[in-house]
Parts: C-alpha cells; structure tokens; sequence
C-alpha cells in the first residue's frame, strides 16, 4: 500500500511565493496582493505575474509534476527551486533551510550537491564526450577524471547509452541526447532532480520509453523529482502529486487520482475531459473500501490496478463484482462493474464546463 | 565691409572684435589674398554669393573671432603639450613590443632558410592537417625565396606574427569584458568603429610625434590599433552567442564564473574567435605595407620603392609576394577555423 503522503518528509517547501516580470515588481506586486487580475496588471500596470501565490510541499521520494499550459509559469516555477530566477517575494526551503538567503557560495553548494536538472533542449555540451557531459557535475566539483569515470559509465549503461561514452553528442538522437541529460543529474548523485519538460522535446515513442525509464529508475533510487509538463498523460502517468497551474497560481494540487475523481474547478474539468479515463484511474479510486467479504466475487484485482485492465479481466461484461485485494492478500474494497462503468465518463461539472459552454 | 557685420553689431560685441576689423594683424584666408591680388574693393555680395557663417567669414567681420586655421593649430598645440607626457606614460608600457619585434626579426632572418621553411611546413601541418595546403605553402615560400624576396618575406612575416599574437592577447580578454557588461560594449563600439575607419595613414601622424621613427614600435602600434578590432568584435559576439540554455545548464550544476567562461563560453566561442583572428591577421598585413612608410620592413619596402622611383617591376613583384602571404596566411588560418568547426558542430 502506498506510503501515506502526511507521513512523507518534505524536501521542498514553496511559500507565498510571487515573481513579477516588469521595471517595478515590488511595487506591482501590491496590486497583485490587493487582487488584480494577471491581465489587468499587465493592461493598468504593464507588469507581468509570472507566479501568484504559490505554496507547494515537495515530499521525499515523489515525483511531483507541476502541470499547465504554455505560459502558466511552470518553467519559472521549477527555476526558483536552484534560484536560477530570484522570486519577487516568499520563501523556498530546501530542507528547513531558506534557499533565498543563500549567498553564492551557499547556492553554488546547493546546486552542486542536492540538486540537478534535466533540460527541455538537452543543454549538453557540445564540446564535451558523451562521458565527459555526463560527469559534468562530479568534474564541476573538482572530482578527477579517474574518480569519476567509473560512476560516469555506470549512470551511462543504466540509461542505455553504455557504447556511446566516447562520441560527441552532436552524433546521437534526441532521445539519446536527453538520456545523456539524465545520466548526467544521476551522476550528481543529488537528492533532488529537478525536470524541465524532460521529455517534451522527444518523439511520442521514446517519450514513453524515458517516461518508463524514469519510473523504472525512480522506483530503485527513490529521488526527489520535481516534473514539468504540459502534458497531462505524461503528468497523470508519473506523478504522485500533481500541481495544476494557470496564470500563475495554482488551481488544484492533490494526488492524480483525486484530481480526476474530485476536479476543483471548470478549468481542471476542461483539462481532463480528453483523456482515457480507463488507463489512468486506478481500482482504489472507484472502489467501495470495506474488508467485509462479498458474495458473487468474479475474481480478484489488485487496488493499483488500472481500471483498463479490470476491463480486460472482465471481458467486458458490467454485472460482475471484484474482490480488491492489497499484496498481502487482504481485502481492502470491493469493485461493482457498474461503478467502474459510471467512472469513466467523465464527471457531470463537464455538463457546465467551459466547452459545454463554449458550444452551446 | 564684411558681410556678417550686422551680426556682431547687432549684438552689441562691436567693442570687443576691436574697431578697425579688417585688421592686418590676423593671418590672411586664400579668399582675402585672391581678393587682395584681384585689386579693388570687395564688390558688394549679392544674395546669391552669400557666403556660409564660416569661421573665416565671420573673422572677416571680427577680427577677435578664431579663424578656422587656429582649429588644427590648437590641436596640434594640444598634442604637442600633452605629447610629452604621454612619451612618458607609452614609451616604457610599449617598449615591451619594439623588443619583440626586434627580436623576432633578428631571430627570423639570423636562422638559416632550412630551419625557418621546414618550420613553417610544420605549424602549417601542426594547423592544417592537410596535405594540400602543406604542398602550396612550401611552393609558395620556396617561390618567393628562389625570386630572392625570402627576407623581405619574412620580415613581413615577422611582424605580422609579433602583432596578430599580441592583438589576440590584448583583444581576446577585451571582448570578454565587452560580453559580460552591456554599458562597456555601448562605451566600446563606437571606439572600435573609428578605429576601423579611421583611414590608416591617420593612425601614423600622432604616433610619429609620440615615438622616434626608427623604433619598430611606432608601426607595430599602428599595425595593432588597425587589426585588433576583428578578434575583440567577434570574441564578443561569440560569447554573447553561446546556447543561453547551456549556460543556464552551466549554471545549474554550480558552476563558477571561472568555469563557465573557460570550460564552456571560451571553448563554444571559439570558431568565432578564431574567424576574429584571420580577420585580424589579414588586416595586419594591410598594414604591414602601409606601416612601410614608418620603416617597416619588409615586402612594403619594395612596394614603396616601386612607387618613388617608379620602378614598376619592383613594385608588381613585390606585390604579387604579398598577395601570396596573404592567401598562405588566410588559407591555413581558415583550414584551422575549419577543423574547429567540425569537432564542436552540434
């Protein structure tokens, strides 16, 4: 059974955190606070609100991806994590610790030793071997080629790219490039990897194949994995916390699951009226918690189950009911067929969502 | 009378300019002798003969006005006066340059010819990698040398080396400074810009004042002044044009500003710079020929033997020797650009 997320440690814990592009930030951001639009201070004030108040907790061990369109901040959001772009206000604790009143060479630690980061564009050198990139942070540090070497080839054969240690990476594939991108933060060794659309700048089917990697990985390393995305198959696929953002503030954050089952807002609704419904819930989401046992039970289905895959035990048929047992065997719900059905279609706020709107 | 009388009485200033106005004192204008010499009074100017309010023109009507004249004398007094601190301030800060010069031309002429082109083959392989070029650049120089123009050559030669590498030294850490700090490239470039369009027999008038002729310094002065501004141009371009992603990748693995700008903005600018400096040692091979009339040595002593004594031969064979340095010179500096490019093309 999954760890409950209270009991986690958090790692990364934004507060009240603001940033203003403009000529006066402090200044816009009174307005900001006083409940201006994002638009009607980029109008009035010709300030932009790039983040609006955002409190997230990053908990040890999760992925958590920040979602949202194009321009809802997220990328501006991820850089305030290793101060790559400074906040106009709040708070970034990294470990207890308040990041923003790091000098340079407190952050330079920081950067150096928790945390690393994978870039949309790769932002490999193209100067450097294969090795030589993937080592960057050891070789940053001051570390010998020697010493580092072995650990290097190491992170290179876990993401696949064993042979390629020697070549220029002007001479591999994207998805070989952003590979080198990631064995590159796994080489750091740092608690924290930070993901910048990773992998939005990769074909749909190496997209799959680093998503699959980085699970596969994350399930071994248990790193901290902060994921930007504006894809919500990939968002729903990796995250165990899932930070919906627009304009700048953040609309809904919750686990994935939850956030299908329970969508807080129109926009949220929008956002996940697309999607298979099928692959991404889970049997926990739509069961009826209960150990007592049932009688008529088909069969049995594990609560991480997808409700895709119940489906396929089905057959297809909606009068059947599952018992839902966890990994030691006990009975932790029961799955009606019926309810399952009733899931996936999507919530009836969808009725009076934007789009039911739109074209009525 | 002058035509711009009005004005100063107008004003009021006719005290001051001094009653008799066409005093003899002040130096006479081309325009006042030819008046002078044509006999006669002025005849009164009609609307169409309207002369400018030039210096001199108004000097006509006042005579405590400057004449234009006093513009370039001033000027030559200002330098003048200042002219012998500044010896004092360059002539040791430079004096460093005429002792390589010196000696590079000492060393090139004093090693005997089988060491020097063998040499030259080698940076030439060392640079190039090319078997094409290595065979050109021999037939080239051995050219020349059966034509006995082989000092002159590599005088030439000599000084180009000396200059091209200090323009890099002194250029290179320039166009750095100039990428890191808009303000100092807004401050820089209009230098620059005159610096390039100064036509460079200008360069040589100050300096000939500052330095003694026969000191190698005063043209290898001018010779750098007029070829350093390509790699300063392009090291700053270069820089300012390296991936903002991969510097920002730079900066997320916490780099120091040391290791970004030596194990990733030099090294990702550098086919720009190294465009800088063939621009830089082309253009000091123009120069070299013109800095032959401050005693440089070299194949512009021929060229400008071939103007003053009009010994056309000299002149077109000293000529056709600088045009095959300059394409020696341009073609293994851009074989090495080349190889560069291909190992970092990304």
């Amino acid at each position: 059974m999954r760890q409950k997320r209270d009991d986690k440690r958090t790692t990364v814990e934004i507060r009240h955190l603001y940033k203003i592009f403009g000529d006066d930030p402090k200044g816009a951001l009174a307005h900001v606070e006083a409940g201006l639009s994002k638009a009607e201070i980029l109008k009035e004030h010709n300030h932009v609100v790039g983040l609006n108040d955002i409190n997230v907790e990053v908990k040890e061990g999760d992925i958590t991806v920040m979602m949202g369109l194009s321009g809802s901040g997220k990328s501006t959001l991820i850089r305030h994590l290793n101060r790559l772009i400074e906040p106009t206000a709040g708070e970034v604790l990294v470990d207890g610790e308040d990041i923003l009143s790091y000098g340079e060479e407190a952050l330079r630690r920081l950067r150096r030793e928790k945390m690393s980061m994978v870039f949309q564009n790769f932002a490999l050198l193209p100067h450097r071997t294969v090795l030589e990139n993937a080592a960057l942070a050891p070789a940053v540090r001051g570390v010998k080629r020697a010493d580092y070497e072995g650990e290097a080839r190491k992170w290179l054969d876990r993401v696949g790219l064993g042979g390629n240690a020697d070549q220029y990476p002007s001479a591999l594939s994207g998805g070989m490039q952003q590979r080198v991108g990631l064995a590159r933060a796994l080489t750091s060794n740092a608690p924290i990897m930070l993901m910048d659309e990773a992998f939005s700048a990769l074909d749909p089917l190496i997209r799959t194949d680093m998503q699959d990697l980085l699970l596969e990985l994350q399930e071994e390393l248990a790193k901290t994995v902060v994921f930007i995305s504006h894809d919500l198959d990939e968002a729903l696929k990796l995250a165990d916390h899932l930070v919906i953002l627009k304009d700048g503030y953040v609309v809904q954050q919750d686990e994935p699951q939850a956030i299908l089952m329970n969508p807080g807002d129109d926009y949220i609704v929008d956002f996940i009226s697309d999607i298979n419904r099928a692959r991404v819930l889970r049997v926990r989401s739509v069961m009826r918690p209960t150990a007592q046992p049932q009688p008529n039970v088909a069969g049995q289905v594990h609560p991480e189950d997808t409700l895709e895959k119940v489906i396929a035990i089905s057959g297809g048929e909606t009068g059947l009911r599952y018992a839902v047992t966890d990994d030691e065997g006990r009975q932790v719900g029961i799955l009606e067929m019926e309810e399952l059905v009733r899931a996936l279609v999507p919530t009836g706020a969808s009725e009076s969502g934007m789009r039911a709107r739109a074209s009525a | 009378m002058a035509t711009y009388d009005f004005v100063f009485d107008a004003l009021g200033l006719r005290g001051w300019c001094g009653e008799a106005s066409t005093d003899t004192n002040a130096p006479m204008s081309m325009d006042e002798l030819l008046a002078q010499s044509g006999g006669g009074d002025a005849p009164a100017v009609s609307l169409w003969e309207l002369p400018f309010p030039s210096m001199d023109a108004l000097n006509d009507a006042c005579a405590a006005f400057p004449q234009s004249r006093e513009l370039t004398q001033g000027l030559e007094r200002g330098f003048l006066n200042v002219k012998d601190a500044m010896s004092f301030v360059l002539d040791p800060v430079t004096q460093p340059l005429s002792w390589a010069l010196e000696s590079s031309l000492y060393g090139i002429l004093n090693t005997p010819w089988w060491i020097v082109i063998p040499l030259l083959m080698a940076i030439t392989w060392f640079v190039s990698r090319s078997w094409g070029l290595l065979a050109f650049v021999t037939l080239s120089i051995a050219g020349l040398a059966f034509i006995d123009h082989y000092d002159y050559a590599m005088q030439t030669l000599a000084i180009i080396f000396v200059c091209a590498f200090i323009c890099v030294l002194i250029g290179v850490p320039i166009g750095i400074a100039m990428s890191r700090s808009d303000g100092f490239q807004n401050g820089a470039i209009p230098v620059l810009d005159m610096l390039q369009t100064l036509p460079p027999f200008v360069y040589l008038i100050p300096l000939i004042f500052l330095f003694s002729v026969t000191e190698p310094k005063l043209y290898g002065i001018a010779i750098i002044l007029y070829a350093i501004v390509p790699v300063i141009r392009l090291t700053n371009l270069g820089i300012r044009m390296v991936d903002p992603y991969v510097m920002e990748a730079a900066e997320a693995f916490g780099m120091t500003k040391r290791q970004k700008l030596y194990g990733v903005q030099i090294p990702l600018a550098l086919p720009n710079i190294m465009a800088g400096v063939n621009q830089t040692i082309m253009m000091s091979l123009a120069m070299v020929v013109i800095a032959s009339l401050v005693s440089a040595p070299g194949l512009g002593v021929l060229v400008l033997r071939g103007i003053r004594n009009l010994e056309l031969g000299v002149g077109l064979v000293a000529g056709l020797g600088i045009v095959i340095l300059a394409v020696i010179l341009d073609r293994v500096t851009k074989a090495s650009l080349a190889r560069i490019n291909a190992q970092q093309k990304s």
